[in-house]
């Protein structure tokens, strides 16, 4: 490796969120490896302050671009201050999450800087000093291990996946000139409605407690939502949910939905088709709670429950709050 | 409007996928080929615009003999025209490739606005629409939810981790399309019998000086890793099946 990794860390409202600590951790166990540095890119409005704290996480060095123009993310301003970054300094590896920003940006990076990427990877290795990224293909029906021989080598990594390991490294901030002018950028952001009700957003829940058709209502997700209350879950719904009107598009998991990866999945009331699966299949521990026997859920669970869910999901909420 | 909606051709989400024993990708007998389902959310959204609007509106593929079928879909749903971009040299295409190919094919129309899926279900990549509006210089919106055309300028929504997002862009633009966008339409009986005389150009990579050389390519395909088999939680009273299982899920698996 020529120079190193560097990662894309993602802040919102100036604090790094938890998946940037993920990546860094991810980049640092590779670079080791290499005998290589750690760099990290932090754009923004405001985080000067915030920029050392990635050292905590294996980070040699950080490239901070702190300018109003990065106050909220859009894809201009962001792809371009990278690109010109990664055309400086031109690292072997290039790594950025696989959250809703990361997947906008780096997508657009694949084109500005000519090379190839993983998308949403699972696992990273060298092979004699080339990146082998893992990723589930075909909604998880497959695995592919996928080389890049484009430079930089560029990955992004699915959120709750990689361990965040502290490993102190100096964090030295190193301030650059993004050059983005923002008078010319096309595209702003109109509005942004923030969810306040304090929910735990999915994607970032590290336990999802989730109902399908077998809730036979919306009015009938107060169980669940007690239940997600007590162990500070969010909470999912499958597609037939969505689609009956019971639950937001925003909670639907699945194929065409979101992508999650809990320590934790509480599947009440859902049969376990493929496209929910996909969903959710990379989740540490599954639980199916389903009347019928034969569900294909539990082929996936790893606990099952065979009852009423209208009978167990009350009785698990007063069994969580006795040593909760 | 001059209006672009890129289709790809992918296994139906039934279909059972099999890797090949060698690891070089998936066995493709048995499978049945459909549009990619956030591609008609595409689509219909093209549709909906020039119906609006007027104009029209072109499918483009990148893909085998058999995408043919994907492209006539698309004009069986209501679109005018297609532009099927098939050569062996892109069969392994990545998101560079595809977007190049796409781009090239793309920029003689001089479109107002183009559409992709938010991803492909296949390779699950996500990378093409922002890959082919970075090619053609336009401002990309993706995991589109909503969007608002008027004039030359667009205000598209997506979700985001805890809220939504509202952008506001200017035309020409490249929009990718999530599900909730709207509710694409079936292929009437009509339609599909009108969409065999409409025209498809075929175009291969050399025609359109485009690359076939992928920047990232598939080193090995296995099957998922296998789960290993659960436990069924015994007992006779639901109260006793939840006390078990959240014993279980706080001494065996320590989750909570
Ligand atoms: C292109 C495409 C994309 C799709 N994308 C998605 C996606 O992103 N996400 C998704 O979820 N689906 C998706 N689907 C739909 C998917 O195929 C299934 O239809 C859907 O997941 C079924 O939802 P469900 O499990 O809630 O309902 P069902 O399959 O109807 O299952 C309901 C279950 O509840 C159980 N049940 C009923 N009453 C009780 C009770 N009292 N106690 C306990 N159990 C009970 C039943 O035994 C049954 O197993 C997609 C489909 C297609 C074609
Ligand atoms: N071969 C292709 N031909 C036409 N459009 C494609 C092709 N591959 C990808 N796309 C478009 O790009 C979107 C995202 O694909 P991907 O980046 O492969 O996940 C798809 O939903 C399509 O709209």
């Amino acid at each position: 490796m020529a120079n190193g990794i560097l990662i894309v860390a993602e802040q919102r409202d100036g604090a790094f969120r938890k998946v940037s600590f993920e990546i860094a951790s991810a980049a640092r166990k590779l670079a080791d490896e290499a005998g290589e540095e750690v760099s990290a890119v932090v754009l923004g409005s405001g985080v000067e302050g915030i920029a050392g704290e990635l050292g905590k996480y294996g980070v040699d060095k950080v490239y901070l671009a702190d300018d109003p123009v990065f106050e909220k993310y859009t894809t201009e301003a962001y792809a371009a201050a990278v690109t010109k970054l990664v055309k400086e300094k031109d690292p072997a590896i290039l790594l950025l999450a696989a959250s809703v920003d990361g997947k906008d940006l780096s997508s657009r990076l694949v084109g500005s800087l000519a090379t190839g990427m993983a998308t949403d990877c699972t696992e990273l290795k060298l092979e004699g000093g080339k990146l082998i990224a893992t990723r589930p293909v075909y909604a998880g029906k497959a695995f592919a291990e996928m080389e890049i021989t484009g430079s930089p080598q560029m990955a992004s990594l699915r959120p709750n996946v990689f361990p965040v390991v502290e490993n102190a490294k100096a964090g030295a901030v190193e301030k650059f000139d993004a050059g983005v002018d923002a008078s010319a950028l096309k595209t702003k952001v109109a509005d942004v409605s923030k969810d306040t009700s304090g929910k735990v957003e999915l994607t970032e829940a590290t336990i999802i407690v989730s109902g399908g058709r077998g809730m036979k209502g919306p009015e009938n997700y107060q169980i669940i939502e007690e239940l997600a209350n007590v162990l500070g879950a969010a909470v999912g719904a499958s597609r037939a949910a969505v689609d009956a009107g019971w639950r937001p598009q925003t909670d639907q998991v699945g194929q065409t939905g979101k992508v999650v990866s809990p320590n934790l999945y509480i599947a009440c009331g859902i049969s376990g088709a493929i496209q929910h699966l996909a969903g959710m299949g990379s989740s540490k521990y599954i639980v199916a709670i389903n009347k019928d026997d034969e569900a294909p859920i539990f082929a996936k669970a790893d606990y099952g429950i065979v009852d009423d869910l209208f009978k167990v999901i009350p009785e698990i909420t007063t069994e969580v709050k006795k040593i909760l | 409007m001059n209006i672009v909606a890129c289709v790809k051709q992918v296994p139906d989400t039934e279909a059972l996928i099999k890797v090949k024993a060698d690891g070089s990708g998936v066995e493709e007998g048995g499978i049945k080929w459909v549009m990619n389902p956030y591609d008609e959310y595409g689509v219909e959204e093209a549709l909906k615009l020039k119906e609006k609007n007027g104009g029209e509106v072109t499918i483009v593929s990148v893909g085998p003999a058999r995408a043919l079928e994907t492209i006539r879909t698309g004009l069986a749903m209501g679109a005018e025209k297609g532009i099927h971009i098939s050569d062996p040299a892109l069969d392994n295409a990545d998101a560079y490739t595809t977007a190049s190919a796409l781009a090239a094919a793309i920029k003689e129309l001089s479109p107002d606005i183009i559409f992709c899926g938010m991803r492909a279900i296949d390779d699950d990549a996500g990378q093409v629409g922002s890959v082919l509006a970075e090619l053609l210089g336009l401002p990309s919106v993706t995991v589109v939810t909503k969007l608002e055309v008027e004039g030359s300028s667009a205000k598209a929504t997506k979700a985001i981790e805890g809220g939504l997002v509202t952008y506001e862009t200017s035309l020409p633009c490249v929009i990718t399309a999530a599900k909730g966008l709207n509710e694409p339409r079936y292929a009437s009986l009509p339609g599909i019998m009108k969409a065999k005389k409409k025209p498809v150009d075929v175009k291969d990579a050399a025609a359109l000086g485009v690359s076939a050389e992928p920047k990232a390519k598939v080193a090995r395909m296995t099957p998922p890793p296998e789960r290993a088999p659960g436990k069924k939680i015994a007992g006779d009273e639901p109260a006793q099946k939840a006390a078990e299982l959240v014993k279980l899920l706080r001494e065996e698996a320590k989750v909570i």
